[in-house]
């Protein structure tokens, strides 16, 4: 019997440069005890198709076109009060951010009492012991204690429970999980998707999983659904979809995904193409500007040695040192990265290591230990008081696309500035010669100089922070999660260029990750970082096959596996 | 011409367009601004010079010729013979003048402090924000009247007069500050946490050069709300000096001055002296109060253009 039913549907958002398609004429179903997924990138229309199902559309966007099913009724036509009865009774949803999904003034057994209660006509005393059984099925230790404290008591992981707690408590026939477990780490993820699995199958529900993880569709979904700008292109079996995708659009995507099985040395090329312009075609280092550096002391073969490294941040400040709060974020890691090499520092979120970033940049100055580039010092040299070429050398690429580029200015501003601030440039043509062959080396043609960050997508904005940071001819480049917030398919390209340009320009690389498959593909050799502590350093292929540590056997066995 | 384009193609202008409200209110004001602007061509009359007053012309009726001379006044005229109108149109000036360069003053303090305690912090941050709550402790009339007594104790009295319109502009810049400096602060340090500036930092940047280069443009737009706000109410801070006589002389009176002398004869029949100088800054202070209003909301959820 199908559950939900979605015919032709087609969502339209009415704005000042004309009508917005965001969903076009898409059909689904969802049977009972079924998993759909649906995948896609950012833009494709996935979120948009659960809010409609839910009647939750942002205004000003309607569902112009096509019939939305549950259980044969039609509900896309009701009016606000009928679906209200139905929205959360029936369909329920889990949204993305735990955070701020539940209410931080009320306490967990407020908010699953009101919902309760609004729907389920019982006492008092029996929506409480509904809620308290609900928090124990969906595996909070304690939840008679801890069903009276507040979200922000609570973990990531568990306020993303609570919210599952939340959206099961008037037994509901469908779930909408749009990206669950996006903002969880891996182990979370892991068991999240688990327990949203067997909810499924023991209350046989019908769940829609929205997500841009190809990953986690491996592993949950029993069909999936592939959508991209707003059509839909593929339905199928999950099996089947993965290993023999039959629309070009499903085969690019599939092939930019990290496979988490081996290393491969370049990812495919994709079927839709960002950038215009081949970049690295007769690239010639010696006879560019960017070979042009001051001459390095090549004794070296270890370009960064760490040794003992400790960080630690004030978290409540008062008077008295005794009454002082400390983070450890860095207790004592040691370790080398040589040069030439790409190293990579992997790790859950709290893990330290974008600290460890910001130490060696000097950002933050370290609490102690050593630290030494390319045979200099770096301990006491933080922020301003470091020498310009060791300014010039090490350089970073930052995670946010949005934040790292200054909205105000143009984009030859920003790729221009490192070259002003140091005087690597001779004369004003040469400044912008300099910064039109850095946007070509990364892809962007020369009209992007002129253009502003807001202009481009999240993959041609990270492309730019890349030229920036080319921009002082460093040595050293340090990737702080740099394609975390772009599609998969961007991500490929990213990484693609990452890798043609160390290759070119003899870079070395700290590449910072999550991200497991992405890892393995990108590095040389790994560290893995645990709540401040490097708990293990090993080459690439040994740490997969082989962890040592239990840390990094756990979360090499969490990882979503996607094996091509 | 770009950067009109630029302007006129954008959301704002856009929003603009789509308000009968702002494009009214921007109307008024422009209308109004540029009639002060131009005073001394449009005006009938220079009220300021003595010799051209009649003192039979005193309280001519609006629109009606004097019984004495025979002259036809559009507003009326004064118990000096002066042209209402005309008047209105001078003093206008001397409130545009002092209302703008009030709010001038305050928001170069007040950014400038704002932007050094938001990415500074720590020590510098907590003093200059007790020196604005001190400041914010006491009134602004009350401040305007200290300045004012202190300054005339120190001007001899022939400059008094023309010593009065920067008093003025001083004292009410002194007690609008506090705002700008608290918003720019708030969103200086929303700003400093952001990527770009920590790779502003590694590129070499100055802090100095990081302030004004890299956050200024981005807390600008709360900044042009609270100005177009506070020149509303800096035009009628001003008013409010004058009508209290610790204000613009007498010589060079403002649309307060005017409404001081017109409150006299409110009630004995004279009633045009008092009534057009306040219609007109009612209407100057609402258009103004107004487009901010707008401005507040069309920049509110576009942080970009």
């Amino acid at each position: 019997m199908t559950l939900l039913d979605i015919k032709n549907m087609r969502v339209e958002f009415p704005g000042r440069h004309g009508v917005f398609t965001s969903v076009d004429d898409v059909s689904l179903s969802v049977a009972e005890g079924e998993i759909l997924g649906l995948v896609g990138e950012s833009g494709a229309g996935k979120s948009t198709v659960g809010n409609a199902v839910m009647g939750l559309l942002q205004s000003p966007g309607k569902m112009v076109q096509g019939e939305v099913l549950l259980h044969g009724e039609r509900i896309d036509q009701l009016s606000k009060a009928d679906y209200r009865c139905i929205r959360g009774k029936r369909v329920a949803m889990i949204f993305q951010d735990p955070m701020t999904s539940l209410n931080p003034i009320e306490t967990i057994e407020h908010q699953l009492m009101e919902t309760i209660l609004t729907h389920l006509d019982i006492s008092r005393e029996d929506a409480r012991k509904r809620a308290v059984d609900l928090l124990d099925q969906v595996g909070i230790p304690d939840p008679a204690v801890r069903i009276k404290q507040y979200p922000h008591q609570f973990s990531g992981g568990m306020r993303q429970r609570v919210v599952i707690a939340l959206a099961l408590c008037v037994e509901p026939e469908l779930i909408i999980a749009d990206e669950p477990t996006t903002a969880l780490d891996v182990t979370i993820q892991a068991q999240i998707l688990q327990l949203i699995k067997d909810l499924c199958r023991d209350r046989n529900l019908g769940v829609i999983l929205v997500t841009h993880d190809m990953g986690v569709i491996a592993e949950t979904a029993d069909r999936v659904a592939v959508m991209y700008r707003g059509r839909l292109i593929e339905v199928g079996d999950t099996e089947q979809i993965m290993s023999d995708p039959k629309e070009p659009y499903t085969r690019s995507l599939i092939a930019a995904v990290p496979p988490s099985n081996r290393k491969i040395d370049r990812f495919p090329k994709v079927a839709i193409e960002e950038s215009d312009g081949n970049a690295l075609q007769n690239f010639d280092l010696q006879s560019h500007w960017l070979g042009q550096g001051d001459a390095f002391d090549t004794s070296q073969v270890n370009l960064l040695e760490v040794s003992d490294l400790h960080k630690r941040f004030v978290v409540q400040k008062a008077f008295f040192k005794r009454n002082r709060k400390y983070l450890d974020a860095i207790n004592g890691i040691s370790f080398n990265v040589k040069a030439g090499e790409t190293f990579g520092l992997v790790g859950e979120s709290g893990s330290g290591k974008s600290t460890v970033a910001r130490v060696i940049t000097g950002i933050h100055s370290a609490s102690g230990g050593a630290m030494r580039f390319a045979g200099q010092d770096l301990i006491g040299k933080e922020g301003a008081r470091r020498q310009d070429d060791l300014k010039r050398d090490i350089q970073m690429v930052f995670q946010d696309p949005y934040s790292s580029l200054n909205g105000r200015m143009k984009v030859s501003s920003i790729v221009a500035e490192p070259i002003i601030v140091n005087k690597l440039a001779s004369s004003k043509e040469e400044r912008n010669e300099v910064v039109m062959d850095l946007l070509e080396l990364v892809g962007l043609g020369k009209d992007a100089a002129r253009k502003y960050p807001h202009e481009f997508s999240g993959g041609q904005r990270q492309r730019i922070s890349i030229a920036r940071a080319l921009a002082t001819r460093p040595r050293f480049l340090i990737c702080d999660e740099p394609t975390s917030a772009l599609d998969v398919s961007i991500q490929a390209q990213i990484l693609n260029l990452l890798k043609d340009l160390q290759d070119e320009l003899k870079l070395t690389l700290l590449f910072i990750s999550h991200d497991l498959p992405v890892i393995r593909q990108m590095c040389d050799r790994i560290g893995v970082m645990r709540h401040g502590d490097l708990v293990e350093v090993a080459e690439t292929e040994a740490l997969f096959e082989q962890p040592q540590h239990s840390y990094s056997q756990t979360l090499i066995n969490q990882m979503p596996k996607f094996a091509k | 011409m770009a950067m009109l384009k630029r302007i006129i193609d954008s959301d704002l202008f856009w929003s603009f367009r789509q308000s009968p409200v702002a494009m009214i209110s921007a109307f008024v004001a422009l209308l109004l601004m540029l009639s002060a602007v131009f005073a001394p061509l449009i005006a009938p009359h220079n009220p300021f010079d003595p010799a051209s007053l009649n003192l039979m012309n005193g309280f001519s009726k609006p629109m009606e010729p004097n019984q004495f001379t025979q002259d036809v006044f559009l507003f009326g005229t004064d118990d000096q013979g002066r042209d209402v109108f005309s008047t209105i149109l001078h003093g206008m000036r001397i409130s545009l003048f002092v209302g703008f360069a009030a709010v001038l003053f305050a928001m170069v303090i007040g950014v400038v402090a704002g932007l050094v305690a938001g990415y500074v912090g720590g020590r510098t941050d907590a003093f200059i924000m007790r020196i604005a709550d001190i400041q914010l402790t006491f009134p602004s009339i009350l401040v305007a009247m200290l300045i004012f007594g202190i300054a005339k104790g120190f001007t001899p009295v022939d400059m008094r007069d023309q010593v009065a319109i920067w008093v003025l502009i001083i004292s009410i810049g002194l007690s609008d500050w506090v705002q700008f400096a608290r918003v720019v602060r708030g969103a200086a340090l929303v700003e400093k946490k952001k990527e770009y500036v920590e790779a502003a930092a590694l590129v070499g940047r100055k802090p100095t050069a990081i302030i004004f280069l890299h956050i200024l443009p981005n807390v600008l737009s709360p900044v042009l709300v609270i100005a177009t706000i506070s020149l509303a109410l800096a035009i009628i801070a001003e008013a409010t000096l004058s009508f209290l006589g610790i204000g613009a002389p007498p010589t060079e009176p403002s649309l307060g001055t005017l409404i001081r002398i017109g409150q006299g004869y409110l009630f004995s029949g004279e009633w045009w002296i008092l009534f057009f100088p306040a219609v007109t800054l009612l209407l100057l202070a609402l258009s103004v109060n107004l487009l901010g209003d707008w401005l507040r909301d069309a920049l509110n959820p576009k942080l970009d253009d």
